[in-house]
């Protein structure tokens, strides 16, 4: 059974899905340096006011691609990366429903990274900026106006056909692959969460692949969508743009919550509290992200029943985030609670997270959100929300998982010291970020007003820190595969779920008898 | 696991995803209807593309009397301002300015300004202004009787001219809107003829 072919060819060619999400991880990882990178730049000139370090449309284009490196490159295919190597294995199943279509989603993935970065790179002078520089939001009338557009419309498609195959094979698996007793809701929290997860996707990203493609009919064949020359409203681009968006930034937490469900209670030696609610809060917010997306957009001059509808409905969906947030701390309560690395990320991730759904909520309110729009306060909301939330879950995970992995356990040692500084680094990086905001400093600037300079400064040392503090953790993964102390079947003590029943390593080949479930 | 599961599963398998299928489709078509939904809601509301009332469906009739309804209520007491933005767009070589920053009209009164525009492009251009009103719910009370937006103007090379602009406010104007800024954005249709 476990002969495959070896080198170039295993990877090119596999079908397996524990390759395939290798493979995933391995991209979302070499993208979150790249997109990494592009932060250090942009930190490093917002270190100082003044031009310093590059010139403002090589700035832009650092933050637009940063943006869409991060969401696109390295957050979504670290969690596709998740759901082939773990829903297979936690739900019985011996492979993906659909395994070449896996190999392709994969496959196309980093053809869509080139044509995003290529025209960096294109009419020699890179300094000048050739890239996309409107923000990852790309919002017409400026983004209509880029010479290369098509690069990155293509580029869109191309993310877009790979996230659908991806969300189609996963709901395929999650659908029809379930081990006998695997009833829907005896599934674990992650395979629950990805479903969800897997069918916004299917709903949303046609929709952002129907925006571009009105970009490029505006631009190349004569169409008038957002061009207000040809009767068209740059305002309409807002709302179909943000009718994906919203539901995309939850298609980027949703499976975090998963993950950390699965590591709470493993080290509160606890089942996971109000599992049940759990499923439905899932659903619930799920349900939310697609009534609630003009809150991107409350300055662009809506009606003030349009305002009110929009700030109710947004607020709304603190109700179940929080059901969540409760439950997680639930599970600790009274648990008889070790604090291993994975742990340590989770926590983090409890307490991090919900600040950044608090400033969340300060946004939904409409007239704060008039003050704070478009200023660092929402880049700190976010960076709250994705970088300790989604990024730390991630980072959860692979610490959670990695033993199941490869069969050693890694460097502890080393690990707790990835684990403190990055999360000690992260907030001297966004928390003065709120603060910039609330006194009134633009987002997506390359050069600012003096009196921001003190924040801007701690800013960017906590980034160089956090940045830095990475390259230990690719470190601690090199050396894990590489070897370590051998870990039992088990990994964790009493942790529950099928994945912890078959052999660490995880062999090529797993369930290919279908487990049986209590 | 025994060949007929195997067999029953990927046929399932296939079932599933073709069912996706159909939604990802329809969700691309959905992300198009959102085109015309969008014009339906702006138009019930007045706002946005619809914010003039007389661009895309004009009645000559129905404005008239509009007109008339206004001016038999003219109200001289009161005192609103109109101030006029003029943009270009996309660095469009163009000189383009009203001839009057602002005007302080009486709501059912008719007033006249003119805009001048100047080609300085270089070539002929077919060029079309478009109107945007703040506040936004200021713009159901705001009737432009004759204006150079309401068609495309042709511009010959280094064409000069003085364009009109006749409007009035309504009497209906909440009391609460004092000044109205009507901006205008001329954009060359050249791109969009051309591309
Ligand atoms: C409690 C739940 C949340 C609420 C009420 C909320 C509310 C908001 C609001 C009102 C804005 C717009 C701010 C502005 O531009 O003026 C915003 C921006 C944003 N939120 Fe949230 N949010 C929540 C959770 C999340 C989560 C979980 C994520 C992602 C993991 C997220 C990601 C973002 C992003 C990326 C933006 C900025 C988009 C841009 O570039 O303009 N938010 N949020
Ligand atoms: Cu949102």
């Amino acid at each position: 059974m476990s002969d495959h072919p070896t080198g170039i060819k295993r990877w090119l060619f596999t079908t397996n899905h524990k390759d395939i999400g290798t493979m995933y991880l391995w991209f979302a990882f070499t993208m979150l340096f790249i997109g990494g990178a592009m932060a250090m730049v942009i930190r490093a000139e917002l270190f100082q006011p003044g031009m310093q370090v590059v010139n403002p449309n090589f700035f832009n284009m650092m933050t637009t691609l940063h943006g869409l490196i991060m969401v696109f490159g390295a957050i979504m295919p670290a969690m596709v990366g998740f759901a082939n190597w773990q829903v297979p294995l936690m739900i019985g199943a011996p492979d993906m429903a659909l395994p070449r279509m896996n190999n392709w989603s994969f496959w196309i993935l980093p053809f869509a990274a080139i044509m995003l970065v290529a025209p960096m790179f294109i009419g020699g002078d890179f300094m000048a900026g050739q890239g996309p520089a409107f923000g990852w939001t790309f919002y017409e009338p400026l983004s209509g106006q880029y010479d290369k557009l098509a690069f990155f419309i293509f580029a869109v498609h191309l993310l877009g056909f790979s996230s659908i195959m991806g969300s189609i094979n996963i709901i395929a698996t999650i659908l029809n692959m379930r081990a006998p007793g695997m009833t829907l809701m005896k599934m674990p929290l992650f395979v629950w969460t990805w479903l969800i997860t897997a069918f916004l996707l299917i709903a949303v990203m046609p929709v952002l692949a129907g925006v571009v493609t009105m970009m490029l009919t505006d631009k190349h064949f004569g169409t008038s969508f957002f061009d207000a020359a040809g009767g068209g409203d740059p305002v309409l681009f807002q709302h179909v743009f943000w009718f994906f968006g919203h539901p995309e930034v939850y298609i980027m937490i949703l499976p975090a919550f998963g993950i950390v469900s699965q590591i709470i209670p493993t080290f509160a030696r606890k089942p996971l509290f109000g599992y049940a609610s759990m499923v439905y809060a899932t659903a619930a917010i799920a349900f939310l992200s697609f009534i609630v997306w003009a809150h991107h957009m409350f300055t662009v001059g809506m009606p003030a029943a349009g305002e009110l509808y929009f700030m109710y409905a947004t607020v709304m969906i603190a109700v179940p985030t929080a059901v969540k947030v409760f439950n997680w701390v639930a599970t600790m309560w009274k648990g008889s609670m070790t604090f291993e690395v994975p742990m340590l990320w989770s926590i983090a991730f409890v307490f991090l997270f919900t600040i950044g759904g608090f400033t969340g909520l300060m946004l939904g309110v409409v007239p704060v959100d008039f003050q704070y729009h478009d200023t660092y306060f929402v880049v700190a909301h976010f960076h709250y929300v994705l970088v300790t939330g989604s990024l730390f879950a991630i980072i959860a995970g692979v610490y959670y998982w990695l033993p199941k992995w490869t069969g050693h356990m890694f460097d502890i040692r080393l690990s707790k010291i990835h684990f403190w500084v990055s999360a000690i680094s992260v907030n001297i990086l966004f928390f003065p970020q709120h603060f910039l905001g609330l006194a009134g400093m633009p987002r997506r600037i390359p050069d600012y007003a003096l009196q921001f300079t003190e924040f801007n400064q701690i800013s960017s040392i906590g980034a160089f820190i956090f940045g830095g503090t990475q390259l230990l953790f690719l470190y601690i993964i090199i050396k894990c595969i590489k070897g370590g102390d051998k870990v039992s079947d088990e990994v964790w003590e009493d942790a529950k779920g099928l994945e912890w029943e078959v052999p660490s390593p995880a062999p090529y080949h797993t369930h290919a008898t279908p487990p049986t479930v209590k | 696991m025994e060949p007929e599961v195997i067999a029953k599963t990927r046929v399932s398998n296939k079932k599933t995803a073709g069912k996706l299928l159909i939604i990802v489709v329809a969700m691309f078509g959905f992300g198009y209807a959102l085109v015309p939904l969008y014009d339906v809601v702006c138009q019930v509301l007045g706002i946005g593309r619809f914010a003039d009332i007389e661009s895309g469906k004009y009645d000559p009739k129905a404005q008239e009397q509009l007109v008339k309804d206004m001016a038999a209520n003219k109200d001289l007491t009161r005192n609103v301002t109109v101030e006029f933005i003029t943009v270009l767009n996309g660095g469009m070589k163009w000189e383009f300015k009203a001839l009057q920053k602002e005007v302080v009209v009486h709501p059912g009164v008719m007033s006249t300004v003119d805009f001048y525009a100047k080609n300085l492009t270089g070539r002929d251009v077919i060029a079309q202004a478009v109107p945007r009103i703040l506040p936004g719910n200021a713009t159901k009370y705001f009737t432009k009787i004759e204006c150079f937006c309401f068609t495309q103007q042709i511009f010959k090379k280094g064409e000069a001219r003085n364009m009109p602009l006749r409007f009035m406010v309504s009497p209906a104007l909440p009391k609460s809107i004092n000044t109205i800024t009507l901006s205008y954005t001329f954009f060359d249709t050249q791109p969009v003829a051309l591309k």
